[in-house]
Order: C-alpha cells, then sequence, then structure tokens
C-alpha cells in the first residue's frame, strides 16, 4: 500500500483522542502494530511548546503522524490549521476536514475540493475526510489528492458501513487510487467488510479508544483489517439464492 | 523522631503534611507562593470523591485507592459531604449512559421520579440516569485551609514565600510535592491541560456533583457552598497554564445549561485554567530518590488519591515499606 510514495504494510489507521492515558494509546499502538495515527492540533495544541510530552510519546511509538484539520468548518479554517500543522509535525501530510453539518459531521464537499486544491499546490499531501460519491472524488483526484478517505458513517456513529454499494462502486471507479474508509466503524466486523469490499486500509479512532479495553480491541481491529485483506486477495465466492451443495446430489446413495 | 520536610502545599503536600503529623513525624511544609491560591492546580479542582464513576475512563488501581478517601478526609476537614453522585445524559446521548453503566459498578439506575427525589430542581428534565449512592464530595478550597489550619492546632506553620531546593534541605526525609514543577526530578511528567468555571445561582440548588456524560469531555457540576457552582472540567494534551479558549467555556456553559436552563442566568464567578501533573498511565506514584520521596502525577485526581499517596508516603518515612524506587 502506497500513500504518497511511502510504503506501508499495516491496513489500520488509529485516530488519538478520548484513550484513557497516553499508556493505553501508545499500547494500543504497539499491540495493533500500526503505522500511522492521526491526531487532531486544533484539540491540543496551545502554543509552541504545548503538549510536546503527549507528542514525543506518540513520535516515540515509531509511528507516522497525520495531522487532521478535525472540527474545521471552512476553507480558510481548513488550510490555516494544515499550516500550522506542517510547522508542529513537520510533515507535508494532512488529513483533510471540512465538515459540512455540525450534527451528522458530513464533509462539505465544495469547500473540501476548493481546500484539497490549495494545499495541493502548496505541496501536502491531502488525505480527504469524503463522502462515497464518485464525482467528487474525481474532483479531489483534478485537485491534486492521490488518496481518498470515503467515510463509512458519521464520525464516532459506530454504524459501519452505511453504503456498502457506493464503497464498492468508488472502488471499482478508481482501482489504482488507495481507499481509506474512515469514520463510522464500531466494530471489527465493520472494518472486515471495507477489506472485503476491496478497500485498501481502515482508519478509526472512537471503537478503539472508548472500548472497555482499549488494547484488546485494537488488536481485534488489526485481526479484521488482516482478515478482510486476505479474503479479498483471495476471491470471494458470488452469492446465490438457491442452496447450492458442496457434494453431488444425482446419483446418491439410497440406504434407507 | 523523624523530621520530614514538605515541599509543596497542594492537595499532595498538605495530604502528606497531615498524614505524616498523624503518625507523630515532626512536619515542615515549605510553599513558593505567598498563600493557598491559583499556584496550585488543586485550587481548581472540583472536589468530587468519586471512585467508582472514575472507572469509566481510569485504572482499577485509581477506584481501590480513592475507595477510603472521603473517610480521610472526614478527619480532616469539615466540608465532606457524604450524598453520593449523579450522572446524567441528554436525550439523544443515552447510550453513553449505558456505557459509562457497564464499565462501572456501585450504581443503581434511577428514573425520573427517582432523579427528582434526590435533586428536586432536577424533576422532570431527565427519565434515567445512574447514582452512586457510596460516593462524597467537598469543596476544595475549604478543604485545604482546613488542612492548613489542622496543622496549626498541631504546631505546624506552613512557611508560604519561601521556595527550597530538594537536594538542598538537611532533613532525614524531604517529601517533594511540587506537582508539575518537579519536571526536573521527574522528566516523565507531562501535564494536561484544565479549564473550569464557578458560577453562581441563588435559582439552583444540587445537593451532590451531577456528571453530565458527553461524547467527548466528562463534564460535571458540583455544588459548593453559598449558591457556587464548580463546572468542569476540559483535558487537553499541553501543558498551557493560561489562556481559557472561547470553545472550552462555549462546551463547560452549554453542559450547565443543558442541566438546568436557569444556569444561563447564573453568574460567572470565575475562569479557571491550570495543569494537572499525570504520569502516562495517569496514575501518581510515590517514588524513592535517597532521601527524598516524591509524590507526584495525582492527574484529575488529588482529592480522590492525595490520601492514599499520602499514606504511601508516611509509610516509607516510617520504614512500613520501601516504596517504588527509581533511583537508589
Amino acid at each position: 500500500m502506497d500513500f504518497y510514495g511511502v510504503e506501508l504494510s499495516n491496513r489500520l489507521l488509529l485516530g488519538t483522542a478520548q484513550y484513557p492515558s497516553p499508556a493505553v494509546l501508545a499500547e494500543a499502538i504497539r499491540a495493533a502494530g500500526v503505522e500511522v495515527v492521526t491526531v487532531s492540533l486544533r484539540r491540543e495544541a496551545g502554543g509552541e511548546r504545548a503538549g510536546q510530552t503527549f507528542w514525543d510519546l506518540i513520535s516515540g511509538s515509531g509511528v507516522r503522524v497525520l495531522p487532521n484539520t478535525a472540527a474545521c468548518y471552512s476553507v480558510k479554517e481548513a488550510v490555516t490549521t494544515a499550516h500550522m500543522a506542517r510547522e508542529v509535525f513537520a510533515t507535508d501530510w494532512v488529513k483533510l476536514e471540512v465538515i459540512g453539518n455540525a450534527d451528522t459531521l458530513q464533509p462539505d464537499p465544495f469547500g473540501l475540493v476548493e481546500a484539497a486544491r490549495i494545499l495541493s499546490q502548496d505541496g501536502f499531501a491531502v488525505f480527504p475526510y469524503t463522502t462515497e460519491d464518485i464525482v467528487v472524488a474525481e474532483r479531489l483526484l483534478e485537485a491534486g489528492c492521490q488518496v481518498l478517505m470515503p467515510w463509512g458513517a458519521p464520525i464516532g456513529s459506530a454504524r459501519g458501513l452505511n453504503n456498502r454499494y457506493g464503497l464498492r462502486t468508488l472502488r471499482g471507479h478508481f482501482p489504482d487510487v488507495p481507499i481509506v474508509v474512515d469514520a463510522g466503524i464500531g466494530l471489527p466486523s465493520h472494518a472486515a467488510h471495507a477489506m472485503e469490499l476491496g478497500c485498501d486500509a481502515v482508519l478509526l479512532n472512537t471503537a478503539v479508544a472508548r472500548a472497555g479495553d482499549p488494547v484488546a480491541m485494537a488488536r481485534a481491529f488489526a485481526d479484521a483489517v488482516a482478515a478482510g485483506r486476505a479474503a479479498y486477495l483471495a476471491g470471494p465466492i458470488e452469492k446465490s439464492d438457491m442452496a447450492t451443495p458442496s457434494t453431488p446430489v444425482v446419483g446418491k446413495a439410497f440406504l434407507s | 523522631m523523624v523530621a520530614a520536610v514538605v515541599i509543596g502545599a497542594g492537595v499532595a503536600g498538605l495530604t502528606c503534611a497531615c498524614e505524616l503529623a498523624d503518625r507523630g513525624v515532626a512536619v515542615q511544609v515549605f510553599e513558593r507562593a505567598e498563600g493557598l491560591g491559583d499556584h496550585a492546580c488543586s485550587w481548581f479542582a472540583g472536589g468530587m470523591l468519586a471512585p467508582w464513576c472514575e472507572r469509566e475512563s481510569a485504572e482499577d488501581i485509581v477506584v481501590r485507592l480513592g475507595m477510603d478517601s472521603a473517610e480521610w478526609w472526614s478527619r480532616h476537614s469539615s466540608s465532606v459531604r457524604r450524598n453520593g453522585s449523579l450522572v446524567l445524559a441528554p436525550g439523544r446521548d443515552r447510550r453513553e449512559l449505558s456505557r459509562f453503566s457497564r464499565l462501572t459498578d456501585h450504581h443503581d439506575q434511577i428514573d425520573a421520579d427517582g432523579i427528582a427525589g434526590l435533586e428536586p430542581d432536577l424533576a422532570g428534565r431527565f427519565n434515567t440516569g445512574l447514582f452512586f449512592s457510596g460516593e462524597s464530595h467537598l469543596e476544595p478550597r475549604r478543604a485545604l485551609a482546613d488542612l492548613v489550619a489542622y496543622l496549626r492546632d498541631r504546631g505546624i506553620e506552613i512557611a508560604f514565600g519561601r521556595e527550597i531546593e530538594p537536594g538542598a534541605h538537611r532533613a532525614d526525609w524531604v517529601i517533594d510535592c511540587r506537582g508539575y514543577g518537579a519536571q526536573d526530578a521527574l522528566p516523565a511528567l507531562r501535564g494536561v491541560k484544565g479549564e473550569m468555571l464557578v458560577l453562581r445561582s441563588p435559582e439552583i440548588t444540587l445537593s451532590r456533583p451531577v456528571r453530565f456524560l458527553h461524547p467527548r469531555i466528562p463534564l460535571y457540576i458540583v455544588p459548593w457552598a453559598d449558591q457556587r457552582f464548580m463546572v468542569g472540567a476540559t483535558m487537553i494534551e499541553n501543558d498551557q497554564r493560561s489562556r481559557i479558549s472561547a470553545r472550552s467555556v462555549l462546551e463547560l456553559l452549554s453542559a450547565a445549561y443543558a442541566v438546568h436552563p436557569l444556569f444561563s442566568e447564573a453568574e460567572v464567578v470565575e475562569m479557571g485554567v491550570d495543569v494537572r501533573p499525570a504520569f502516562n498511565d495517569n496514575v501518581p506514584k510515590v517514588t524513592v530518590h535517597g532521601r527524598t520521596v516524591c509524590v507526584n502525577g495525582l492527574f484529575r485526581h488529588g482529592f480522590l488519591l492525595g490520601p492514599a499517596m499520602a499514606r504511601q508516603a508516611a509509610d516509607v518515612v516510617s520504614g512500613q515499606q520501601s516504596g517504588q524506587s527509581v533511583a537508589g
């Protein structure tokens, strides 16, 4: 799996908010073998040196940081936040969120495309949080994005994949673009669904951070993602309306 | 008789000093500030003695260490109220209540009548809640003043305005309770910013802390004396002691308003911000470095866990326990 020229092997990405403690977060990252974590700049940073211990802990776990622009409602906010994140974390990567609705936290596709264009021209590697809409995806790729991050369901809703048909269409339409399902995942089976559809990776936060045992849940998600990926590569069989016996019936001996 | 010097007169230092005094140890307390006040993050605490509620996000050891704290505080302060605590959620976040219930114990599920019976002013506002009858609360600033008076009654005056280096003092034991200021000795400490409000409303009466569940921040309202209410507290991973953000004020006030709309008429008495000292697992530690005992990392549990940490420190001083030695 290749994100902007960076080769990654683990297909589970984790958010870093809401864990009981940084120690639990670090243990969850380790347990799941996660290589990329997202961090919200707006929420945690306050000044130049603020929160240094927390960032040191995250970077100390050897993962790559994907800063996000969570809670930005306009192009201007998102672009400013992305620039701040580039300075604080010394990375061009940014998960771009431009939120359009406060209740569903769903993306504002118009602002998203505009912000993606501005940031791509500024040299950012943009990971856009978008819907599964293929027309929006097309525009995002034109704007310079090389990764798509469609939602599964509203952020934190734990509903799984709301539109599997849409995600399958997106996959089919853009076979060579890395697709990361981001948001709405509640259970490992949801993550496995996304991977079985052929998505390249899954990004989640709440389902692990707020689980009764976040470390065990991180491990469960890593297993599910690996299983879903393996199933996709193995070539699942087609569905059928009728029973299809796995052994022949014709010519079966009558024993009673 | 053993002589011990306590550095720092926040909740950690004062609980240690009282516990040592209770055991007959000659104690001196040094505090660099001129008096009790906003130099110590315990000044901004809510004062919930709620071990079972804290289990929602804290390690099991926090429950075990915090279970007896109300009893300790009752022996040292008159501000303890043993009325339990109440956990509520707005209708659309009811799943937060079931999550809270699943992760904690020692609670009863109560209905609208149960809530009205406990808190008449909240009658008709919530259909369901959790009641933790075994929990308590206190008013932190009064409790700290009570500890100062308790020590004074035993002939121990706190030396305010005196900054002491832990290594420089010639005493049998130095108890380092400098909180986030002890980063030189404890580089693993990190700061977790917290913001709080104090409101005054003559129109609302609450008898116990009310936790209002929110998907992101655990918000709570603790009734203080004189119709004041402490509304807290944010938890932000940085160590900036200034700058309470508009967003935080908005979130705290929205929660208060959701608990009771009359809070919108309340007077904003204070907006406070400080940094909690914490280790990476958010569990406090007593560590022994030669003849220095460090008590630190109390995070958001200063009043809940102060007594247990003070006991551990006093056990080290009185030779009953070696503590967790990190540096000889």
